[in-house]
């Protein structure tokens, strides 16, 4: 399992991976904000949660693509799946080692850009509070949606519109302890269901990941 | 009737004999149902006194938003069934509803705006009813596009099947997510079975005699598709074999 984490990691920080992608993309997508939507403030500040949830969701996607095809195009997935390593622990790993690659980067980069973005004081604990609780949920949620297209010629598309609604109350729970956050409001509530959503989701999904995989690899 | 029976229906050739006699029962039902509950409710209740005339749009607005929800639900069982079971009826059928469910999900979320723009004054409203439509909408999207994308039949029908269950669980998650997130503007539910009075009778009855037109038209849709279906598979195979042989 730790050979494979770190092959995983070694293989996306290498040149060529796809380290840094999506946090470039994060980069990109919250400094354009206020070109787009102006310099007041007051108006960042309030939408700067929502922004800073929204890029991390959508820079988590833009990877996504690349999570399991170059596996399966080279066949190291065929071997994989025919090693004595279960594929619910190896769906698990994969997905691991793109929260470490993209999530992680995002949760520590979030900070800087809300300064960009005006985020109010008391934002900033529960905006990483939330994006560590809730980005791992993303990557699994992610992994799935990867297998379920991993056999398709051209499925970026497919892949994107089954991964996104599926995302939406992680989006929403995540976001809301965020803003909830920022403005001083109870958050234990939003907070609360964001772990329990991700807890969920990291338990059952893989299951279904690699059933998933399973058929495609048939 | 007991459960056997219902399997029977697992046999593709069975399946045919029997939607076919059924079919025509079905279409003249519908029409007759669609057309009585829809001329009935249109022409023949009064205006509400606050609504107006507006309120006639419960006729089609309440029912396939009832559909919409049902199918999936529909599908969801079919997809089990096929998991678990193996019939090739069952994939079918569950293939079958997705795009009529669309459709519902369409009809239900325009007659909804074209409703809200008089009554509410807008057309759209981030409130947790519309939202998780909107979202049930992305779901069979996915659903149908996944199901066209795969060119193996059983792959197809494995993965959309997959994604149908893990999808009804966020389905489920996200109409709680949506309703913590916003407070509603949408009315509560049209119709319940716990309550002593849902809407007035003089709107109630024809709104039931259009419910039963909408479900009697989608029983005869499944029908028909999953029929077109069986025999696209077999025309499919009859070519391949012919390219063999």
């Amino acid at each position: 399992m730790i050979a494979l984490l770190s092959r995983d990691l070694k293989l996306a920080f290498r040149a060529g991976g796809g380290f840094g992608l999506g946090l470039a993309f994060f980069l990109i997508v919250t400094v354009m904000v206020p070109f787009s939507v102006g310099p007041q403030s007051q108006l960042l500040a309030t939408i700067a949660p929502g922004v800073l949830w929204l890029g991390a969701l959508l820079a988590c996607l833009l990877s996504l693509d690349r999570l399991l095809v170059l596996d399966w195009e080279d066949g190291s997935l065929n071997l994989l799946a025919t090693a004595p390593l279960p594929l619910e622990a190896v769906v698990t790993i994969k997905a691991l080692a793109h929260w470490i690659t993209t999530g992680l980067p995002l949760v520590l980069a979030a900070p800087v850009l809300g300064v960009l973005l005006s985020l109010p004081g008391p934002g900033y604990q529960w905006l990483l509070v939330s994006l560590i609780l809730g980005t791992p949920a993303l990557s699994v949620i992610g992994t799935f949606g990867a297998a379920l297209t991993v056999g398709l010629k051209r499925g970026g598309l497919l892949l994107s519109l089954l991964v996104l609604p599926l995302c939406v109350p992680t989006l929403i729970f995540g976001a809301e302890v965020a803003r909830r956050g920022a403005v001083g409001m109870e958050t234990a509530t939003p907070l609360l269901m964001l772990a329990g959503i991700t807890a969920g989701v990291v338990a059952l999904l893989p299951f279904a990941s690699a059933a998933v995989l399973r058929i495609n690899l048939r | 009737m007991n459960m056997n029976a219902l399997w029977e229906y697992a046999n593709p050739v069975k399946f045919l004999r029997t939607t076919e006699r059924s079919l025509p029962f079905f279409w003249i039902t519908a029409l007759v149902c669609l057309v009585v509950g829809l001329v009935w409710g249109f022409f023949f209740t009064p205006d509400d006194f606050r609504q107006g005339s507006t309120v006639k749009i419960i006729y089609l607005h309440v029912p396939s938003a009832l559909m919409a929800i049902n199918i999936w639900l529909m599908m969801l069982v079919t997809s089990l069934v096929w998991l678990v079971r193996r019939h090739h009826v069952s994939a079918l059928a569950a293939k079958a509803a997705a795009l009529v469910g669309i459709v519902m999900t369409l009809i239900a979320l325009a007659t909804g705006a074209i409703w809200g723009q008089p009554m509410w004054g807008t057309w759209w409203a981030w409130d947790p009813r519309l939202t998780s439509f909107l979202i049930l909408f992305l779901f069979y999207l996915g659903y149908v596009a996944l199901w066209e994308a795969i060119d193996n039949p059983d792959t197809a029908a494995d993965l959309t099947s997959v994604l149908c269950l893990v999808g009804s669980v966020f389905a489920l998650l996200s109409r709680y997510a949506v309703n913590f997130w916003n407070q509603g503007l949408h009315q509560g539910a049209s119709l319940s079975l716990d309550k002593e009075e849902n809407v007035a009778d003089v709107f109630y009855f024809p709104l039931l005699v259009s419910i039963a037109g909408f479900v009697l038209l989608f029983i005869a849709l499944v029908f028909l598709r999953t029929g077109t279906e069986i025999r696209r598979r077999r025309a499919k195979t009859l070519l391949a074999r012919e390219r063999l042989g």
